[in-house]
């Protein structure tokens, strides 16, 4: 990858990542800790790898991305926005009363969100059957999902893991967003979802490991999933909740806090 | 004797010819394909049949994901663990987003026999229909079952159907029965009591109306298919002319058909009222026809509580 592609991601990465605090701060609500983990992935997808139009948000043959782990909504709409899908202006509204930016993504109100969630452990089942309807009308569309380590909880994550095995959904990919954090603590002390990589060998996935913040490493770990055929793959990615922002990295307590004024001011400035 | 069919069977039946009407038509079932009757279908078309095991979770999500991009899924298990173990996939991933799943759920009621309580839902219309967006059809018989699955694959928006193992007899005409969503249909005309059936207490309503003709007491039945959106119109003038009301469900008497005739006469038409289902209680192994009549769903119970509603009359 160039060198000058991998910076300009960046860049928008620390765009996105501005976004995400101001955004949580207008709304004095919202989860910032995820938001800020998945940036580098969200950013690789949605500025490198998805084929969308944001002129036509329901292209039939477009790609399809859900984000599993839903209340980082806020990492999603900042890259909808970005990318064109509406006005950056917008970002502004999150979570007020009458406006689209609902607190958890909902495709019935947000141009650009291909499912809805915010239930943990939902967005998978989703992706399969996406991935399945569009293999059905002979569509090299992909799907890619963004799962949280916590929500790994959730047993119907494994259903779902299951199934995309079982179904060979080799267009299908998903990044678990491997922070180590959930709202009660670290995952490995509230309810180990450890060792990833191994349970999804062991369900028949192609499992790659790599550094969610490198965006290098999420570029090529991108182009092997797009190579690998015969079954799903998944990425495990090693990053830091609330990644960016000195004072939010590695606390659980900015899993859903937001940012006052003057800790915005303060994060702004980190993430010029 | 009236010929029988059960309401799955009908519904595969429908789906199989569906399948060759509609290439989007996509079927999914839990490991129960041959008992709900989605066999038909995966082998005629075993490309579209999705078997997802046993995962009722995934089974609604995937049936999700399939509809967000443009299929017409059918998901398919027992009523038990569609609406019971996977409540909340419905919620979020299918009724919430609108999307176009179609949730045949079969197995419903106490007449799954003798599996006994642990397969019996009797909660299954009071979970479904308080979910909004999602349309709510419980046919009483086989025509009305294929015509409501053929409804429901034109329909855009998720929509539950409720589904029976049992052979129920057959009351509309084969040939001619047109499935009119949201409309009640006034299978026989009366001027004392109105009776207000869905399902298989359809059929057992009709036959509580010819017994109370033989008292001279002239019953109305109408058969609610569409729990909902209900037909709100139909009940408050039925009860307009009739001056009472009851309700016959092979469900909860709490959150069923009673509840929802009660909230539409509460609001519009208070008139004496009587409710026959499941008083509060679980089912039991038994011999479908042994529990109707354990639990009082039957023609006698529906004419008594009929002659009580009357009798509350002012
Ligand atoms: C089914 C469900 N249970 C509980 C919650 C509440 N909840 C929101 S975020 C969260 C923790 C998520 O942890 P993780 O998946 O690791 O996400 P991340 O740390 O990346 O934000 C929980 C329990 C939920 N949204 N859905």
């Amino acid at each position: 990858m160039s060198e000058a592609i991998t910076q300009r991601l960046e860049s928008t990465a620390r765009q996105i990542r501005r976004h995400i605090i101001a955004m949580t701060h207008a709304a004095s609500s919202g989860h910032p800790g995820g938001s800020l983990s998945a940036a580098d992935m969200v950013t690789a997808l949605f500025f490198k790898e998805m084929r969308i139009d944001p002129q036509n948000p329901q292209w039939p043959d477009r790609d399809r991305f859900v984000l599993g782990k839903g209340h980082a909504a806020p990492v999603l709409y900042a890259a909808l926005a970005e990318r064109g899908f509406f006005p950056a202006e917008e970002l502004k509204g999150l979570r007020q009363a009458g406006h689209f930016l609902q607190g958890h993504p909902d495709m019935k109100k947000v141009p650009g969100v291909d499912m809805s969630t915010g239930s943990l452990g939902q967005g998978l089942s989703a992706a399969v059957g996406m991935a399945l309807g569009l293999r059905l009308d002979n569509k090299d569309a992909r799907v890619w999902a963004i799962l949280g380590d916590g929500e790994l909880q959730e047993g119907q994550v494994w259903e779902a893991a299951m199934a995309a095995a079982h179904y060979k959904l080799d267009k299908l990919a998903i990044f678990i967003d491997d922070n180590g954090l959930q709202i009660d603590g670290p995952v490995k002390e509230v309810m180990s979802s450890y060792p990833i990589v191994d349970k999804f060998q062991a369900f028949g996935w192609n499992v790659i490991e790599i550094d969610g913040h490198s965006m290098t490493a999420i570029l090529e770990a991108i182009e092997t999933a797009k190579a690998v055929t015969g079954r799903p793959t998944c990425i495990v990615s090693h990053t830091v909740k609330g990644k960016g922002v000195s004072f939010m990295e590695d606390q659980v307590g900015w899993h859903g806090t937001a940012p006052n004024a003057e800790q915005a001011a303060i994060a702004l400035k980190e993430l010029q | 004797m009236m010929k029988k069919i059960a309401t799955r069977d009908a519904y595969g039946r429908a789906l199989a010819q569906l399948g060759g009407e509609k290439a989007d038509v996509v079927v999914l079932d839990a490991d129960l394909a041959k008992s709900t009757k989605t066999i038909d279908f995966a082998k005629v078309y075993p490309d579209r049949f999705f078997d997802m095991g046993i995962a009722e979770q995934n089974l609604m999500g995937t049936a999700a994901g399939l509809a967000a991009v443009g299929k017409i899924p059918f998901a398919s298990t027992f009523a038990m663990f569609a609406t019971g173990r996977a409540f909340e996939q419905i919620r979020n991933s299918i009724a919430y987003p609108k999307l176009n799943v179609k949730i045949a759920a079969t197995h419903a009621g106490i007449t799954v026999g003798e599996d006994g309580a642990s397969h019996q839902t009797v909660e299954d219309i009071a979970l479904m229909r308080v979910l909004p967006n999602l349309t709510v059809i419980v046919p009483a018989d086989g025509p009305e079952t294929e015509g409501a699955i053929r409804w429901a694959a034109e329909h855009k928006g998720p929509v539950y159907i409720r589904l029976g193992r049992l052979g129920v007899p057959v009351i509309n005409d084969e040939a001619s029965y047109q499935f009119t969503p949201g409309k009640a249909v006034t299978l026989r005309q009366g001027k004392d009591v109105s009776l207000i059936a869905t399902g298989l207490m359809v059929s057992v309503a009709l036959e509580a109306a010819e017994a109370l003709a033989a008292e001279g007491i002239e019953a109305e039945v109408l058969n609610i298919h569409t729990i909902k959106p209900i037909d709100a119109e139909a009940i408050l003038d039925s009860a307009a002319r009739t001056g009472c009301v009851v309700t016959a469900e092979e469900h909860s008497v709490i959150g069923g058909l009673g509840s929802a005739v009660a909230e539409v006469l509460g609001e519009g038409q208070p008139v004496p009222m009587g409710r026959v289902g499941l008083k509060d209680t679980f089912g039991e192994s038994g011999k479908p026809d042994e529990l109707l009549k354990k639990y009082g769903l039957t023609a006698d119970a529906v004419a008594n509580a009929a002659r009580r509603a009357m009798a509350r009359k002012g």
